[in-house]
C-alpha cells in the first residue's frame, strides 16, 4: 500500500507500484488537469510538483511518490489563483491550452527557487515544456510579470 | 466554401422561424464543462425560453447562451464567432456563455480547418445577433406602448430615449419569445464605428478553465465503466494482421481483453488502419499489455517505400515537363531566346502534426447507436466515418466535441474516433482510445514531401522575362483515391497557381507522385512548400541581380493592381471566396511587405556581426502576410532567430489578441519545420516516434522577439489560423543567406550544419 498526499488530501494506492503517477492522477483520481503528451519526459505536459519540485509525472512511478506530497494544477490555485495563473490570464497566454497546466506548474516551481529569473534562467527551466501552438513569448512575459507580483 | 455558406444561411433562416414555438420552461441545468461529467455539449441554448435561432438562447436572468459550431483547437474558433453575435446583440460579454454544438448539419459545415470559421460565420452571427436585438427592442416598445424606433438596445438593456426608461434583457425575454423573428432582409446592423467587441481584444472564453486545469479535452473525456484502449497498428500503410498472440498481454494486471480492428478497404480515407487493441481498466495497463503482444503482419506493397529513394524520384520528376496548371504568355519562346537563365531546385520533407494532445476518443455503442466524445475538428465527419465503419446511419451517431489540444489538420480525420466506436461495440461498454505519441508520429496523415524546380530568364534589370515553376508531391487526393498522382485545382491554388508577380511569361506545372503513406492537410498545407520555393527563388534572383531583396520583391510584384482573374486558371478556387469579393490585390501585398520591412528597420538597421535580414510574403486563405526575420549565425554555425516582424492584412479582424497570438505562434511552428521537421520512412515504416527524434521548437530556440503588425482593413474577413506560416521558413532562410552567403534549398536546417 502506497500512501501519498495529493493536493493536501491523504491517498492510498494498492495497484502496481510501477504505474506512473500521471495515470494514477488521471485515470484513478480523475484529476485530468495534468496532461499526457509523450510518456517519456520529453514534453512537460504532465508536470506536477513532488515535494515542491517540478517533476514529469509520466515517468515518476507510484513507488517513487510514496510518502510524497503531490501538487497538481487543480491544487495550485485552490486557495485563489496562484500569481503564475493570474499572470497567464493577464497575458492571454494559451492558444489550445493543453500544455499550459504543465507550463504553469513548471513556472511556479521556477519562481519558487528563483523569484527573479533571468531570460537564461527561464530558458533553462522552461525548455523541457513544449508548446506546439508556440506561445513561448507570452509564457516568458507572464513569468516575468508573475515575478514582479511575487516580489 | 460557398455551398457551406449557403447551407448555413438557409439553415439559419429555418432556425429563426422555428422560434415562435418556444414557451417558457423551467430552470435549466447549467452547462457542465465537466470535472467528471462527460457532457461538454448539451442543448441549453435551444431549451432557453428566448431562442430566436439555432445560434442562441436567452434566460430570464438575462444570461445569453451562444452556440459554438466550430471546434476550439487554439485558434479562437469557439470565441470569435460568439464575439460577433454578442456585439450585434448589444450583449454584455460577461453575461455570455458558450455552448459547444453537437455534430449537426443544421449548422452548415463544421469542419474547423481552412481558416474559414470567421469568414463563414461572420454574417450568420451578425444576423442572429441583430434579429434577437430587434425582437428585444420590439418587446420593450410593446411594453411601453411606444414606437420601436424610439427604443434602442445598449449593453444588455433596452432604453426608451425620450423618457429615459430602461428594461434589462432578462426582463424582456418572455415577451420577446412571443414575437415573430424578423426576416433577414429587414435587419439593421450596427455601423462598424459602433462595434463594441469586434476588432478589439477579447480573452478566450475558456481562458480561466485552461489556466486552472478544468478545461476538458478529448483526453479528459470520461464515461462510467469505460475501458481504456491502446491500438497496435500495422506498421506499414495497408498492412494486414497475419496472426497475434495475446497470452502475455492478458496476464498484465488491469488488462481486460484484446480485440482486433479490421483493416480499411481502400481507399483508406478516414477509416481505421486496423490492428490489435488492448482494453484495460486504465490507460497505462493498456499500454503495458500492448507491449506484450506478439503480432505477425503482412506488410503489403508499401513495404518497398524508402523516403530517400523516393526523394530522388520526386526530384527527377521535377526536372521533366509536368501537367500545365497555369500559363501566361510563352515561357518556352522566352527561354529559347538565350540570355541569362537562373534555376534552382528545392526540397521539403514529410511533416507530422504532433499536436500536444495525441488523437483520443471515447465512444459508447448501444443498440445500434453510438455516442462520441472527442477532440475533433469535424464532428459531422465523425458521424459519417463511424456510420460507414459500423454500417449504421449517420443520424445514429451523436458526436460531442471537446476542446482540442491542438489540431493543425490532423483532427479533421477521425480514424481514431472510428476505432473507439468499433471497440465499444466489441466490448459492449464505453471505450476510450488513447493514441501514444509514437502512434501519433508513426500513423499520421502526413504533410506532403515536395520537390520543386524553378527557372527564370532575366533581363538587364535582373527582373524575369519568363518564370517556370514545377511542383511535385504526393497529393491529398491519394487519401480519397489511391491512384491519384496529380494535385487538384484546390491544392494547386495553395500558393502555386496564384503567383501575383508581374511577369510577362509564366508557367506553373505539377508533376505526378504516388503516395505510400497517408497524405493529409497540415496548417497552411501546400502553401508551406510553395511559398518556400517561390520566396527563396525570388531572393536568389534579387541577389543575382545585385539588388536589395525587398526592393526587388516589390519590383517583381509590379504596380498596384487586381490580378486579372483571366490570367489565373479557370478552375482556380480562391479558397472558395468569390473573386470579386476576395481578389488578389497587389496593393495589399505591397502594404504588408512595406510594413514588415519598415518595422524591421530594413535598409536602416546597423547589422551586428553574423546578422542578416530576410523577407518573404505570401497570400493564403485570402490573407496577405509579409515576414522579416533577423538572424545571427556565429562562427561556429549556431543560429539565433533574433527577431521576427510579421505584417498581415486579414481584412476585418474580430479578435485582435487572437490574431496576434496566431501569428506569433506561426513563427514558432515555422521554426519547428524549418529547423527540425522531417518524417522519413524505411521499408514502409516511419522512422520517427516521439519528440526525441521528431523534435519541435522549444523555448530556447524560439524566435527571441516576434512583433505582429496588423494592417487595418475593412475588407471582408479572411483567415488567421494558417496564413502566418508559409512566409516564415523562406524569410528565415533568406536571412541566413544574408548573414552567411549560404543558400538554403532544402529543409530542415538541422540536416545541414547551420544549427548546433
Amino acid at each position: 500500500m502506497i500512501k501519498l498526499k495529493v493536493n493536501g488530501v491523504e491517498r492510498s494506492f494498492d495497484g502496481n507500484p510501477e504505474m506512473p503517477l500521471l495515470w494514477y492522477l488521471r485515470d484513478i483520481l480523475g484529476l485530468t488537469g495534468t496532461k499526457f503528451g509523450c510518456g517519456m519526459a520529453l514534453c512537460g505536459c504532465c508536470t506536477v510538483h513532488l515535494n515542491g519540485t517540478a517533476v514529469r509525472s509520466c515517468v515518476t512511478t507510484m513507488q517513487s511518490a510514496a510518502g510524497a506530497s503531490v501538487l497538481t494544477i487543480e491544487g495550485l490555485g485552490a486557495q485563489g489563483l496562484h500569481p503564475v495563473q493570474k499572470a497567464w490570464m493577464e497575458a492571454n497566454v494559451p492558444q489550445c491550452g493543453y500544455c499550459q497546466p504543465g507550463q504553469i506548474m513548471q513556472a511556479a516551481a521556477l519562481l519558487k527557487s528563483k523569484p527573479h529569473p533571468t531570460d537564461a534562467d527561464i530558458d533553462a527551466a522552461m525548455s523541457g515544456n513544449i508548446c506546439r501552438c508556440g506561445t513561448y513569448q507570452r509564457i516568458r512575459a507572464a513569468i516575468k510579470a508573475a515575478a514582479q507580483e511575487v516580489a | 466554401m460557398s455551398t457551406v455558406r449557403n447551407v448555413s444561411r438557409r439553415e439559419f433562416v429555418k432556425g429563426m422561424f422555428s422560434a415562435g414555438a418556444f414557451v417558457l420552461c423551467g430552470q435549466i441545468a447549467p452547462l457542465k464543462l465537466w470535472a467528471g461529467s462527460p457532457d461538454p455539449s448539451s442543448d441549453t441554448a435551444s431549451a432557453a425560453p428566448f431562442h430566436p435561432s439555432i445560434w442562441l438562447g436567452m434566460e430570464p436572468d438575462g444570461s445569453v447562451i451562444i452556440v459554438a459550431s466550430r471546434s476550439e483547437m487554439g485558434s479562437g474558433s469557439r470565441t470569435g464567432p460568439a464575439i460577433v453575435l454578442a456585439d450585434e446583440l448589444e450583449a454584455d460579454w460577461k453575461r455570455v456563455r458558450i455552448e459547444q454544438a453537437l455534430g449537426d448539419a443544421k449548422y452548415g459545415g463544421q469542419d474547423t480547418d481552412g481558416s474559414h470559421s470567421i469568414r463563414d460565420l461572420f454574417d450568420v452571427m451578425r444576423q442572429a445577433g441583430a434579429a434577437a436585438r430587434t425582437m428585444l427592442e420590439q418587446a420593450a416598445a410593446q411594453q411601453w406602448n411606444v414606437p420601436t424606433s424610439e427604443c434602442k438596445a445598449n449593453l444588455h438593456t433596452v432604453a426608451h430615449s425620450p423618457t429615459g426608461r430602461t428594461l434589462g434583457y432578462g426582463e424582456l425575454v418572455a415577451a420577446a419569445a412571443t414575437l415573430p423573428v424578423p426576416p433577414k432582409e429587414s435587419l439593421k446592423f450596427k455601423p462598424r464605428s459602433a462595434w463594441r467587441y469586434i476588432g478589439k481584444e477579447t480573452s478566450l472564453i475558456d481562458l480561466r478553465d485552461i489556466t486552472t486545469g478544468k478545461a476538458v479535452y478529448g483526453m479528459d473525456a470520461h464515461r462510467e465503466g469505460m475501458l481504456y484502449a491502446s491500438v497496435e497498428h500495422p506498421p506499414v500503410l495497408g498492412g494486414q494482421l497475419r496472426s497475434f498472440d495475446d497470452k502475455e498481454t492478458l496476464k498484465v494486471s488491469g488488462v481486460k481483453m484484446t480485440a482486433t480492428i479490421d483493416p480499411f478497404k481502400p481507399p483508406h480515407v478516414f477509416q481505421p488502419l486496423g490492428g490489435v487493441a488492448v482494453l484495460a481498466d486504465n490507460t497505462w495497463a493498456a499500454f503495458q499489455g500492448r507491449q506484450k503482444l506478439k503480432i505477425e503482419w503482412d506488410n503489403g506493397p508499401n513495404a518497398a517505400y524508402n523516403s530517400g529513394e523516393y526523394r530522388k524520384e520526386l526530384e527527377a520528376t521535377a526536372q521533366k515537363p509536368g501537367k500545365l496548371v497555369r500559363n501566361v504568355g510563352d515561357v518556352d519562346a522566352e527561354f529559347a531566346k538565350g540570355g541569362k537563365i537562373i534555376d534552382a531546385a528545392y526540397y521539403t520533407p514529410h511533416l507530422a502534426h504532433a499536436s500536444m494532445e495525441p488523437p483520443v476518443a471515447v465512444a459508447d455503442y448501444r443498440d445500434g447507436k453510438v455516442v462520441l466524445w472527442t477532440c475533433t475538428q469535424n464532428p459531422q465527419e465523425c458521424q459519417t466515418t463511424v456510420a460507414h465503419v459500423l454500417g449504421i446511419k449517420p443520424e445514429d451517431v451523436t458526436c460531442h466535441v471537446t476542446l482540442l489540444g491542438g489540431g493543425f489538420g490532423r483532427k479533421s480525420k477521425p480514424d481514431y474516433v472510428a476505432e473507439a466506436a468499433v471497440l465499444s461495440k466489441k466490448a459492449g461498454r464505453p471505450v476510450k482510445v488513447v493514441w501514444k505519441r509514437e502512434d501519433d508520429i508513426k500513423f499520421d496523415y502526413y504533410h506532403s514531401v515536395a520537390a520543386m524546380y524553378l527557372k527564370a530568364a532575366v533581363g538587364a534589370d535582373g527582373l524575369p522575362t519568363a518564370w517556370l515553376q514545377r511542383s511535385v508531391f504526393p497529393p491529398i487526393g491519394s487519401t480519397f483515391a489511391l491512384d491519384t498522382t496529380y494535385s487538384d485545382p484546390g491544392e494547386m491554388g495553395l500558393g502555386w497557381s496564384d503567383l501575383p508577380f508581374a511577369i510577362p511569361n509564366h508557367r506553373a506545372e505539377n508533376g505526378p507522385a504516388t503516395a505510400h503513406v497517408r497524405i493529409g492537410w497540415l496548417r497552411s498545407v501546400a502553401n508551406v512548400y510553395h511559398a518556400f520555393a517561390i520566396q527563396s527563388f525570388a531572393d536568389e534572383l534579387a541577389h543575382a541581380a545585385g539588388r536589395d531583396s525587398f526592393e526587388y520583391l516589390m519590383a517583381l510584384l509590379g504596380p498596384d493592381r487586381i490580378v486579372d482573374r483571366k490570367s489565373l486558371p479557370e478552375n482556380f478556387p480562391n479558397y472558395d471566396g468569390a473573386y470579386e469579393q476576395y481578389p488578389i490585390d497587389t496593393a495589399r501585398f505591397r502594404r504588408v511587405a512595406q510594413r514588415a520591412a519598415e518595422k524591421a528597420g530594413w535598409g536602416k538597421r546597423t547589422m551586428g556581426k553574423g546578422e542578416g535580414l530576410g523577407i518573404a510574403m505570401h497570400r493564403s486563405f485570402l490573407t496577405y502576410v509579409a515576414t522579416v526575420v533577423r538572424v545571427e549565425v556565429n562562427g561556429a554555425g549556431k543560429l539565433r532567430i533574433l527577431e521576427v516582424d510579421t505584417a498581415l492584412d486579414a481584412g476585418t479582424i474580430v479578435n485582435r489578441d487572437t490574431v496576434r497570438n496566431q501569428f506569433e505562434g506561426a513563427a514558432v511552428f515555422g521554426t519547428s519545420l524549418a529547423l527540425h521537421g522531417e518524417i522519413t520512412a524505411a521499408g514502409g515504416r516511419i522512422e520517427q516516434s516521439n519528440f526525441a527524434d521528431y523534435p519541435v521548437c522549444r523555448m530556447n530556440e524560439a524566435p527571441e522577439k516576434v512583433n505582429i503588425h496588423i494592417v487595418e482593413s475593412t475588407a471582408p474577413p479572411a483567415g488567421v489560423g494558417e496564413p502566418g506560416l508559409p512566409p516564415f521558413a523562406p524569410a528565415l532562410c533568406n536571412a541566413i543567406f544574408a548573414a552567411t552567403g549560404t543558400r538554403v534549398r532544402e529543409l530542415p536546417l538541422a540536416k545541414g550544419k547551420l544549427i548546433s
